[in-house]
């Protein structure tokens, strides 16, 4: 089902600044949308008004061809996975899972063999006759997903899924959910403040701050191409790099984003290539992460595995001029190239 | 680690003690012969039995009566308490409304009053509207000094339930009166329990107001007041044991509801 969301307007009471402020965005049918952005920005606000938990100010929002703005969630056809899991304590895995379709006052027999169905796909067949209590935090996270996708609803919203998870069981979970949300093909809205989450799932990605988006396109289009300091700044890992533009020789009425990546390093001169300090070598096992300083001006760098490198040694950084991009230094925001 | 553990028992212990030995104490003169009563030195064990002290008890004017009474006010007091109580308490605990911390003071401030002070004008109006010296004045007036501790008490134990669950239960297609029955309910149950144990307790053991209320439909605390101080020891021990057990037997029924609810222990 496609979702269109026009213009959404919402404070919350006793607050000057606008949750979200006058936000449209429009999600084709089976698209993985990702919400990403701090905390605040307006993303989690924005997913509980297309759930129907919230009440916008002003706006619409339309699942298909349905205005749902006024409409109740329970009547707008959606199924949501909550930050903390929301599984109700006193009823078994079965019932929990089941508890879309028992509301829907599905056939039992039906209702039991879609809930096996469910437990198949997200492992949970062996307890499912247990009580939540007696689960792990990674079970209760799938019973949290199995209740919502075995409802078939036509969207999917997904609230921080993965931040209660530890790391190593959040970089597991995220490839299982990213195919079973591929093989169910449900339209899905996901909110996260992890950027990595947000690279790695989504078709494609709308970076929130103060309530706006301030960019919406694929992960590796945004990632490469972010349309203000900000979004470069939010997004990957190291962040992007801003210096002003004389520092790599280009006008001063520029700042300069590049990618750590994108730099290549070098110990012999070149003259294509400008000295730098090193000030921290952070060796991450992929790669050498350099913190260095060039004419005054802190950057990440990553070097090959291989290089080595000690505190104070001049190195040498050869810049690809496809890679830069230019941004206004007063507003912050992209110059065309 | 062990002294610690044995440290613990030992409090158990002591603590049991405490509570428990008055009880065998009472029930233990309840139920031994008047003369027994006024041996010296008193027999700790049940060496002699007799039901005759109890007996007489339980046959003298009013006590049975007095006790239906006070089983049916209690009761009516848990029922009505909960029944305005729990909404109230719901209310609180999931909605933001004007003057919502004034009215949980002011709650509290309807205990600040001593019974006494509420209860003579109450008999005046029950005088006026003939609810006077029946079971319900003392319902109504034992729901009103229960209703603070019952709003407040279920007012916590509802914050207690993740509003999440409740939205998780609309999503997924519930009313939101189903998804109060289907989902925080269940999981409030054991407070209301802990409530309703409270209330009850409370009104069984309300004397003054129910005094005050009635002369004839007498509850068994007032009727006990009222008669035994003119009775011998022995009826008064009898008294007071009539007076412990439906409390024990309430919170030991409804102690089920407490403990071991979804296979786990709760709290």
């Amino acid at each position: 089902m496609k979702i269109t969301i026009s213009d959404l307007v919402k404070t919350y009471p006793g607050q000057a600044r606008r949750a979200t402020d006058d936000v449209s965005l429009e999600i084709a049918d089976g698209e993985f949308l990702v919400l990403v952005g701090p905390s605040g920005c307006g993303k989690t606000t924005l997913l509980r008004m297309v759930a129907g938990l919230e009440t916008p100010d002003s706006g619409t929002i339309h699942i298909g061809d349905r205005d749902v703005t006024g409409v109740a969630a329970r009547h707008r056809g959606i199924s949501m996975v909550f930050q903390s899991y929301a599984i109700f304590p006193h009823m078994k895995v079965r019932d929990n899972i089941g508890f879309g379709l028992a509301m829907r006052k599905v056939d039992p027999a039906e209702i039991r063999r879609r809930v096996d169905q469910a437990a198949e796909l997200l492992q949970l067949t062996e307890v499912l006759d247990r009580h939540p209590a007696q689960l792990s935090g990674g079970q209760r996270q799938r019973v949290a997903v199995a209740r919502a996708v075995v409802v078939d609803s036509g969207v999917l919203l997904m609230d921080e899924p993965l931040s209660n998870l530890d790391a190593l069981l959040r970089l597991q979970f995220r490839a299982e959910l990213k195919k079973i949300v591929r093989e169910i093909g449900t339209t899905t809205l996901y909110v996260t403040h992890d950027q990595a989450e947000a690279m790695s799932l989504g078709d494609r990605v709308a970076v929130m701050r103060d309530g706006r988006i301030a960019q919406l396109g694929p992960p590796l289009e945004v990632y490469d191409a972010p349309s203000d300091q900000f979004v470069g700044g939010f997004l990957g890992s190291p962040p992007m790099n801003f210096v002003p533009g004389p520092a790599l020789g280009h006008a001063s009425d520029v700042l300069i984003g590049v990618r750590a990546e994108k730099v290549a390093v070098g110990t012999e001169r070149a003259d294509d290539a400008r000295p730098a300090t090193v000030e921290v070598v952070e060796p991450t096992g992929a790669s050498m992460l350099l913190t260095v300083l060039i004419d005054g001006h802190r950057l990440k760098v990553s070097a090959p595995p291989t290089f080595t490198a000690t505190p104070e040694q001049q190195i040498w950084l050869r810049f690809d001029p496809t890679s830069l991009r230019f941004y206004d230094p007063e507003t912050g925001l992209a110059l065309l190239r | 680690m062990r002294r610690h553990r044995f440290g613990l028992q030992l409090a158990c212990v002591a603590i049991t003690l405490f509570f428990g030995v008055p009880l065998y104490l009472i029930a233990l003169a309840a139920f031994s012969s008047r003369e027994s009563l006024d041996r010296f030195p008193l027999p700790l064990l049940p060496t002699d039995l007799s039901a005759e002290t109890i007996t007489t008890f339980l046959g003298s004017t009013g006590v049975v009566g007095g006790y239906l009474n006070s089983l049916m006010v209690g009761l009516s007091t848990v029922v009505l308490a909960l029944v305005i109580g729990v909404p109230a308490g719901y209310a609180l605990a999931r909605h933001a409304f004007r003057g919502r911390d004034p009215y949980q003071l002011f709650l509290l401030l309807t205990r600040a009053l001593p019974i006494v002070v509420l209860s003579v004008p109450l008999a005046r109006i029950f005088l006026q509207t003939g609810l006077y010296d029946t079971t319900y004045a003392v319902t109504l007036l034992h729901t009103a000094l229960a209703l603070p501790t019952t709003v407040l008490i279920t007012s916590a134990v509802f914050v207690g339930v993740p509003r999440e669950h409740e939205e998780a239960a609309q999503v997924f297609g519930a009313s939101p009166a189903r998804a109060f029955a289907r989902v925080v309910l269940p999981q409030a149950l054991p407070g209301i329990a802990a409530v309703a144990m409270f209330t009850f307790v409370l009104s069984w053991n309300e004397v003054l107001g129910a005094t005050i209320l009635t002369l004839n439909q007498r509850t068994l605390p007032a009727h006990v007041l009222t008669t035994l101080s003119d009775s011998p020891l022995a009826y008064r021990f009898a008294g007071g044991l009539a007076l412990i057990l439906p409390a024990i037997v309430f919170v030991a029924v409804m102690r089920r509801y407490l403990l071991n609810m979804w296979g786990t222990t709760l709290r």
